[in-house]
């Protein structure tokens, strides 16, 4: 029996949170004694090395993502194959994904697993609830077992190279497929906030929208993305989109500059897989500072200009 | 429209959450409660649309009898209807959950027709489980999208825009329909003194179900261990960029 992964691609790009899952995946292959088998649903044949076997979905119904299609064909491809687990990326899309699967087959499905023991009928697990900052031991009782790894905790797997593809030809319908994607809308071009390698987030400590000036310009110069916290756009200063936190943006750059963020949960979750953290902030017992690797006392209006210039200068 | 909400009540977000001793159960004694946020502004989305399409909109909720006060919250802000499948307070697993609001669901659509549109928030803030809203649609027989940002209804059909790295995707789902929405969809509101004067004689529908286990089951809960970090402190800007320097980011 296989371990089957799910990969989200982006025109044939295997996504960072797909890599985390195949390594999810190979631990209890290896466990269990199984290959890994990835699955790439859509016209492009993405290259993925590692796996032991790349199943092929094509369908001409498949030309762009549709939640319903993907766990439709992926729930006919378990159903010829049996394999022990299904494990998907812990991203919007793989968890959607698993969720129609599941729904289509009637089986659990565990969302966001940090630890998966596959020994014995019942596998024992943990996840995360709270966006991480409660953990949940529990129990997978199933024929099937259905899991996304929670994001940032597997490190990626290297998918340089290529392995044995082998095409899946579905059975699908027009009727079966009406959530496909009908438009895309760019708006941002370059660097995106869930990927930049330097995040310059700003908090109420920033003191209003024309505030952010300085922050952008941050950002510009160190090829970063602008986010900021709940209250940020509470308020309106920013759009949700910039929003990082459980329920915005989770991000995980090298460096993370906070600014005037106090540093509440369910913004520190949003940012906590950041390598390294700097905290801008005039509250030295802000719960942002003590848990930053580095911290500047003082008002955010005066040091971000301040950092901006210094960085100008070396230039 | 006929419009359905299905929202949880959860601990308010941010606070600090202390375990019971055997771990089963979040220590409640201290905390106060609130609508989950992506589903708060789940509700707001529905009132925007009645206003611009008139309708209803009702709410529904799977959880211990203290969540009525979730649905008065939401009547408070506008909602015309609500409905509690009640439960003993403790952690419902989310194919059990799934299967008691479908129950619900269908009891009130025999009564008073099909809803348009049933709202859920993308995954709720507490659990997390990120499946429920697309097994009910599944069980309704509807077409569902998640992690929507942007409703507009045209005729027969919803309009839904969903974020990306980059800016949004659309898709456009013929009625009725199943959409699981998260925050930054609509800003919510603030009661008025006249919508929780009427909040307060709403009355709450009762549904009750038996909430067969599905295959995946709590242990406990435990807290995460905190990290040991010594912050170093900077003294000036000078000493940040030092330090950008050195990470490699400059």
């Amino acid at each position: 029996m296989s371990v089957l992964v799910l990969i989200d691609h982006d025109r044939g790009e295997v996504s960072e949170a797909s890599r985390q899952a195949i390594t999810l995946a190979e631990q209890v292959a290896e466990a269990l004694g199984s290959p890994v088998e990835a699955v790439v649903i859509g016209a492009e044949a993405a290259d993925i090395g590692v796996v032991d076997r790349v199943w092929h979905v094509t369908h001409s119904l498949l030309d762009d993502y549709t939640p319903g299609g993907w766990g439709e064909v992926l729930a006919q491809l378990v159903a010829q194959e049996m394999p022990a687990a299904v494990v998907a990326p812990g991203s919007d899309r793989g968890n959607e994904v698993l969720a129609h699967l599941a729904a289509l087959l009637d089986l659990p499905m565990v969302a966001n697993v940090t630890e998966l023991d596959p020994s014995g009928d019942v596998w024992s697990l943990q996840r995360v609830r709270w966006g991480g900052s409660l953990l949940e031991r529990g129990e997978l009782e199933a024929a099937v077992r259905l899991v996304s790894a929670a994001p940032h905790v597997f490190p990626p797997a290297e998918t340089e190279g290529s392995s044995p593809v082998v095409e899946f030809q579905p059975t699908l319908e027009e009727g079966q497929v009406v959530d496909r994607v009908v438009e895309r809308v760019t708006v941002s071009e370059g660097v995106t906030l869930a990927t930049a390698p330097v995040v310059v987030s700003g908090g109420r400590g920033v003191g209003g929208p024309e505030g952010f000036g300085p922050l952008e310009e941050l950002a510009e110069l160190l090829g970063g993305a602008v986010g900021c916290s709940r209250v940020v756009t509470n308020n309106g200063w920013r759009p949700h989109s910039d929003q990082v936190g459980q329920t915005g943006t989770r991000v995980a750059p090298d460096v993370y500059i906070a600014c005037g963020i106090s540093g509440a949960i369910q913004h520190w979750v949003g940012m906590m897989a950041s390598k390294h953290v700097i905290a801008i902030n005039t509250d030295a017992e802000a719960p942002m500072v003590t848990k930053a690797d580095y911290a500047v006392i003082g008002d955010v209006a005066e040091l971000v200009p301040a950092i901006v210039d210094e960085v100008k200068r070396r230039r | 429209m006929r419009l359905l909400v299905c929202v949880k009540r959860v601990p308010a977000p941010g606070a600090k959450i202390a375990l019971t001793e055997d771990g089963r159960a979040i220590e409640t004694a201290h905390l106060s409660f609130t609508t989950s946020p992506h589903e708060e502004c789940a509700v707001e989305a529905a009132i925007q649309l009645k206003e611009a399409h008139g309708g209803t909109v009702e709410v529904l909720t799977l959880g211990p009898p203290e969540a009525e006060e979730q649905l008065r919250y939401a009547a408070s802000v506008g909602a015309d209807g609500a409905t509690l499948v009640p439960t003993d307070g403790s952690d419902v697993d989310p194919q059990a959950t799934a299967a008691g609001l479908l129950s619900a669901i269908r009891s009130l659509e025999a009564e008073r027709g099909p809803f348009d549109l049933v709202l859920f928030g993308n995954e709720s803030a507490d659990a997390g489980n990120f499946q429920v809203g697309i097994r009910v649609a599944h069980g309704l027989g509807r077409p569902v999208v998640s992690g929507i940002k942007g409703i507009e209804v045209e005729g027969e059909t919803a309009v839904a825009r969903r974020q990306t790295a980059s800016g949004f995707e659309v898709y456009r789902l013929p009625l009725p329909a199943v959409l699981a929405v998260k925050e930054g969809i609509a800003l919510p509101r603030y009661p008025t003194l006249s919508g929780r004067l009427k909040s307060k004689k709403l009355e709450v529908r009762r549904h009750e179900t038996e909430l067969a286990p599905g295959g995946q089951r709590m242990v406990r809960f435990e807290s995460p261990p905190e990290q040991e970090v010594r912050t170093e402190f900077l003294s000036d800007a000078v000493a940040v960029v030092d330090v950008l320097e050195k990470l490699g980011v400059l």
